[in-house]
């Protein structure tokens, strides 16, 4: 469980980005974080992993409180987190199987053997089975964001980021991210949370979402509630598309 | 304002340095990439290091000669002179400048591409020092190449010398010989080797420093690739005068 509470940040002493935003991330559920580009869902999440410092707040990971760790608790602390970024950012000068034992080199204490057989399975687990010898420059974008997600499940993570895992991908392979990152979750317990803009992503795996407006939290709730919520700004966001205008015409 | 803004760029500089050296999450992995550096900076610099100083060997010994070395002058004065010069100068210092290039631009480019790509916020979210894990392999890989490719550069000029001698007709090799030999002291080459280390340790942390502070796109990984080979040149150029005044 990841909870915030009245997390702020602001650049340069003038520029708030994040107006206090409170909520609680649970385990086993995906959590969504969406809103337009622009209104501060990336340096919340950048905030949450650590690569932004929140201006004020905190930002407690099963009540450990990541704001005031010293910089080698949080070290210790990342070791159980996962995050697939945007970009995948794979190591180009790796293959994809020396991608995903990268993290298992350099914390698992198992032996080389062992190693191996682990980023095998997790290459099986996203089916890349018999990639492992590719370099990331030869794989399509979704079998990167494939190797991402099995990199980042490497170490069996507590915590797993997605950063706008379906940007760029055709809908039928974001689809297949999805799901496979809705299985992962329910299958080791991990508190996920996906940034993302990507409505389908939305109605088909939101099992918590909160909708950021301008640096603040303007509306929270499940996938199911979305199609029935009478906040303004959420509808103009959500039922931006005319795909989903008569999707809700059609349920109404 | 100049100046205060240098001295940020010091104080960042020298906080970044304080993360590269700290102790590694791993030391097996940290001693893969220092032998990928020592290659990669080291070995293959070698081929442009033997070029460059055997021309500039040739070139040095058929200038004193034709232009220098005269009925008054002793002549064993074109060896000596190649030697001095290439032992305490070009093959420490010029020869480094010349590496700045080389490996300056190679380190800036891969840091900030891996900047820009996310690939160092990869590293930070799984717990992994990447200041150190990045930067700590090229320095320590440069620093341990550097004498070697001092020893080659002056043994290629020595050879670029005795080409111009057997090749060009423009001296004796026994002259030439002679002057090689002449008054040698030790020091001069030890000389160019701590001066060499300095050196390594500048234009591999500095471009370092300028790779892994980019913010945006190509542009700016292009940008801080040109001022990392500007900045680490102009340090080396004016460490050149302290070390060698420290070290005469």
């Amino acid at each position: 469980m990841i909870e915030l509470v009245d997390v702020r940040k602001t650049f340069d002493d003038e520029k708030v980005v994040l107006k206090g935003i409170s909520t609680v991330f649970e385990s086993g559920k995906t959590n969504l974080i969406i809103g337009q580009s622009g209104s501060g869902k990336t340096v919340l999440m950048k905030c949450i992993v650590g690569l932004f410092e929140p201006t004020g707040g905190k930002i407690l990971y099963h009540d450990r409180d990541f704001v005031s760790m010293t910089k080698s608790e949080r070290m210790l602390l990342r070791r159980e987190m996962g995050m697939i970024f945007q970009s995948a950012a794979l190591f180009d000068s790796l293959s994809v199987l020396e991608n995903v034992m990268f993290p298992l080199d350099m914390f698992s204490g198992e032996n080389y053997k062992e190693r191996r057989r682990r980023a095998q399975f997790c290459l099986d687990r996203v089916n890349l089975s018999d990639s492992g010898a590719k370099f990331p420059g030869e794989i399509s974008g979704g079998m990167q964001k494939r190797v991402a997600i099995a990199r980042a499940i490497a170490l069996n993570p507590k915590y797993l980021f997605c950063d706008e895992p379906n940007s760029g991908l055709d809908p039928k392979t974001s689809l297949v991210i999805d799901e496979l990152i809705h299985s992962i979750t329910r299958e080791f317990g991990t508190t996920t949370i996906i940034n993302t803009h990507d409505m389908n992503s939305v109605m088909g795996i939101g099992e918590h979402i909160i909708y950021i407006y301008e640096g603040r939290k303007e509306w929270e709730g499940t996938k199911d509630q979305v199609m029935d919520s009478d906040n303004e700004k959420l509808n103009s966001f959500i039922f931006a598309s005319d795909l989903f205008r008569k999707v809700k015409a059609a349920n109404s | 304002m100049l100046f205060s803004s240098y001295l940020h760029a010091l104080g960042r500089y020298l906080m970044l340095m304080g993360r590269v050296f700290s102790v590694p999450e791993k030391f097996v992995m940290y001693w893969k990439q220092y032998v990928k550096e020592m290659i990669k900076l080291g070995v293959d610099s070698i081929v442009i290091v033997l070029i460059v100083s055997f021309f500039i060997g040739a070139v040095i010994c058929i200038q004193i000669k034709m232009n220098i070395e005269s009925a008054w002058m002793p002549h064993w004065v074109s060896g000596y002179v190649t030697r001095e010069i290439m032992l305490l100068e070009f093959s420490s210092s010029i020869m480094c400048l010349i590496l700045s290039g080389k490996v300056g631009s190679n380190i800036a480019t891969e840091i900030g591409t891996m900047r820009v790509t996310q690939q160092i916020d990869a590293l930070e979210i799984m717990g992994v020092n990447s200041a150190s894990y990045l930067i700590l392999p090229k320095i320590a890989g440069m620093v341990t190449m550097m004498p070697l490719l001092v020893i080659l550069s002056t043994c290629s000029g020595i050879l670029g010398a005795y080409a111009a001698a057997y090749i060009g007709h423009i001296l004796t090799p026994a002259h030439l010989t002679e002057g090689l030999q002449y008054d040698f002291r030790p020091w001069f080459f030890w000389m160019g080797v701590v001066k060499s280390l300095f050196f390594a340790f500048i234009i591999t942390s500095v471009p370092a420093y300028y790779g892994y502070r980019v913010e945006g796109g190509s542009v700016e990984v292009g940008k801080a690739s040109t001022d990392a080979v500007v900045a680490s040149s102009m340090i080396v150029l004016f460490s050149d005068i302290f070390l060698t005044r420290l070290l005469s």
